[in-house]
């Protein structure tokens, strides 16, 4: 029942356009891989480890495809040829193409059904491993019960993997049911993935395969000490996103950053390029369970949160259906939003209600990733701590899934211990206090908060409708997500597309997804 | 009626309710299990702080043998005031409008100012607030000057870019943001702008802007920057400077 009286047709229609936009460039997708799309399927297929200078093996053995000219036909391929003609697995082909005993494009080409059968047989062993990480999550799930929502979401970022642990050992003990570890700045620009635990960051700690076995060793054994499972999140986005979308998946990583438009317009990566991965990276996530974050919200730090609003909305839209071309469910879809207004708005509140309001009933079955303020905390710690307060009483007001805890030193420096059990403590409060107020609340026929959430809707449909017109690339040309303006050849990572030949195969989007892209 | 205490600015000292009281709130966690030996290590350090009448008043487990206290003392220690010299930007900040003035009337062409979170940072927020049309809290960026052609050139920007993009668009001022600092990874990042166009002979010919959090004008000018601008600075602050200095050093 709608509580907002929101027009159904409206929010059909803008489904239709978002369906529009979405199918337009997953036919460009199809059409494409990337060097980092393939160095997924090369570490899906088993191949780990770094050569002599660090470099990862994936990356040395599809550096040495793209040398001999074979991308477009694809990392599956030239592996499975390899594994024919050398009779030996794709770690050692890795090594020996490390060696320099091996080149890969250059041996003899074998039977294309063979190696697509040599192939399958070594993927189907990592998509059990997957499987078999999924039901340990459904397993503790079950026996621990579901956590409340809002999820409690904090973040740890100190740079190094064990001092994390510590961190996000007190927070589940506090109460956290989330932990994110919040990833050094810049890599997101590396286009490959480091190797090893990691003690140095700034900013964040290194998203490596390390780092992710052993927060969630850690966090499974707090887990069990406190009764309840606790997710672990990383960041699956920048240059590298589908890799990291495997490494979680092998890992089990339970929440994932995961979108291409954040990393278009936020860190200037090539459009094409993060696209064409976003579509893997999400089949993987939608596959090992795996929810993903959206990152709407960041358009209300660089753009005005009121006169921007419906922006997140329309990216929403575009988000949810480019998750289930690649089968990724709604229950797994944690659309991003935020409460970024600023403070002395009047009635901003109100607005705030609205916006958190439409969000749950147009997308009711998503978790939805509600963000805390921050491009208005100031420093001011205790002001800091009631803005946070206004934000969990929305989030209990309007059922949000996954509530990323606000900070009170938000602006001044990553969390400290104590700066986290002060957050857990209020939303505890709040949510508690207030847990069934939504269950007691209607709005006001044409009051505020419903005009507020008629007008958003109303302008994110006539956006999908322009960007259904023109086109997504289009409308990024011309600046109107978050107000940044990117080009659809400029950004990093251009160089790594190559468009599929009619030879290329990708065994994992089949067995994943169930049928053929 | 007794007569209130007034303030010695040789000597002053936190106020809480009377003059000298000293009072200072304080909070912060200790690596030891919550208790009774815990309030008692909080109440010993605060002690050796300055601390006269330390007093826990909250203390809260942490979990895994960390404890939370916030606490209350009145310090022994006092600052002259009247000593105190901070050096600052010195100029009178204009408005929006006069600023546009200023540049029509003295500089007689459009000032191009380029500004960028270099290195690593990818927090554009500070930049954007300065440059941004929109600009912050009712301050409109330098986009929305008229008289200026202001580029932001966003996040992650390599100071070697920086320096190629001033040279091709022959910048007046470059305002680089800084907002990640842990582990002082800002200062050999600035350094290296300084460097660069010492090295490309163009440093005087440029005024260097420095921005963030957690800089000062004095980092700023140590580190080989004509002003740097803390929390709190708006587009009014950085443009005033500027259009001064342009003025100030004939760059016109």
């Amino acid at each position: 029942m709608s509580k907002l009286n929101l027009d159904s047709n409206k929010i059909e229609a803008s489904r239709a356009s978002a369906r529009n936009i979405a199918e337009d460039i997953q036919n460009f997708i199809d059409e494409h891989t990337t060097v980092s799309t393939e160095r997924t399927v090369v570490r899906l297929l088993g191949v780990d480890g770094v050569d002599e200078i660090e470099k990862p093996l994936p990356n040395v053995v599809v550096d040495n495809i793209v040398e001999g000219g074979g991308l477009e036909r694809g990392a599956a391929y030239w592996i499975g040829n390899a594994m024919l003609n050398l009779e030996i697995s794709p770690q050692e082909i890795a090594e020996k193409i490390s060696a320099g005993e091996v080149d890969i494009t250059r041996l003899p080409a074998k039977d294309e059904q063979e190696i697509k059968d040599v192939i399958h047989t070594v993927a189907q062993e990592m998509v059990e491993k997957i499987l078999a990480n999924k039901k340990v999550r459904d397993d503790y799930i079950e026996a621990f019960g579901p956590a409340k929502t809002p999820n409690l979401y904090v973040i740890v970022a100190t740079g190094n993997i064990h001092e994390d642990i510590v961190q996000a050992r007190a927070a589940a003990t506090q109460g956290a049911d989330i932990v994110a570890v919040i990833r050094t700045t810049g890599q997101s620009l590396l286009d490959y993935v480091p190797f090893g635990a990691t003690i140095e960051g700034f900013g964040g700690t290194y998203a490596t395969q390390e780092n992710f076995r052993l927060m969630r060793e850690a966090l499974d054994e707090v887990g069990e000490k406190v009764g309840r499972y606790i997710k672990l999140t990383n960041y699956c986005s920048g240059l590298c996103m589908p890799e990291i979308a495997a490494m979680g998946a092998i890992e089990r990583v339970d929440m994932m950053l995961n979108d291409a438009l954040y990393g278009i317009l936020f860190r200037d990566i090539n459009m094409q390029r993060t696209l064409i991965d976003q579509y893997f990276s999400r089949v993987i996530n939608g596959f090992a369970g795996i929810i993903i974050n959206t990152g709407e919200d960041n358009y209300l730090t660089t753009d005005d949160a009121v006169e921007a609003a419906h922006t997140v909305l329309a990216s929403q839209f575009i988000n949810e259906q480019f998750a289930l071309k690649a089968g990724l469910p709604e229950e797994q879809m944690g659309l991003g939003h935020a409460f970024e207004m600023e403070p002395t708005l009047e009635d901003g509140f109100l607005l705030e209600l609205a916006q958190a309001q439409m969000a749950r009933e147009i997308f009711p079955n998503a978790p939805l990733k509600y963000m805390p303020p921050t491009k208005f905390m100031t420093g001011n710690i205790y002001k800091g701590h009631v803005q946070n307060a206004m934000f969990n009483m929305v989030s209990v007001m309007t059922n949000q899934g996954i509530q990323l805890l606000g900070m009170l030193t938000e602006a001044i420096h990553t969390p400290h211990l104590h700066d986290r059990y002060l957050s857990i403590e209020n939303a505890q409060y709040v949510f508690n206090n207030a847990r069934h107020l939504s269950d007691e609340i209607e709005f006001k026929k044409d009051g505020v908060i419903q005009k507020r959430a008629h007008s958003v809707l109303e302008e994110a449909s006539g956006l999908l409708q322009q960007i259904e017109r023109e086109g997504l690339f289009q409308t990024i040309e011309q600046g109107k997500f978050g107000g940044v303006r990117r080009m659809r050849t400029g950004g990093k990572g251009l160089a790594g597309i190559a468009r599929k030949d009619s030879g290329y195969f990708n065994p994992f989007i089949q067995m994943m997804l169930g049928g053929d892209r | 009626m007794s007569e209130i205490q007034k303030v010695d600015l040789t000597n002053v000292k936190p106020y809480g309710d009377t003059m000298n009281d000293g009072a200072v709130q304080l909070s912060f966690s200790l690596p030891v299990p919550y208790g009774d030996e815990a309030n008692e290590a909080a109440r010993q350090l605060a002690k050796k702080m300055g601390f006269e009448e330390p007093a826990v008043v909250y203390s809260h487990d942490l979990g895994i043998n960390y404890t939370y206290f916030v606490m209350y003392g009145k310090t022994v220690h006092s600052v002259d005031y009247s000593s105190i010299e901070v050096p600052k930007v010195d100029v009178e900040v204009m408005e929006h409008h006069d600023i546009e003035d200023f540049i029509k009337d003295n500089i007689k062409r459009d000032v191009v100012i380029l500004g960028a979170c270099t290195g690593t940072d990818a927090h554009t927020v500070g930049i954007d607030a300065i440059m941004n049309m929109k600009g912050y809290a009712g301050h409109y960026g330098l986009e929305r000057y008229e008289g200026m052609q202001a580029y932001n050139l966003g996040s992650q920007v390599p100071n070697e870019e920086l320096v190629a993009k001033a040279i091709e668009m022959k910048a007046d001022a470059l305002l680089v943001s800084q907002v990640v600092t842990q582990k002082d990874v800002h200062i050999p990042n600035l350094t290296e702008l300084v460097e660069l166009l010492e090295a490309e002979g163009i440093r005087d010919k440029i005024v260097l802007v420095c921005g963030g959090p957690r800089l000062s004008h004095e980092l700023a000018k140590e580190l080989g920057y004509d002003a740097g601008f803390g929390s709190g600075s708006y587009a009014e602050d950085v443009a005033t400077f500027v259009v001064n200095e342009i003025v100030k050093r004939n760059l016109v």
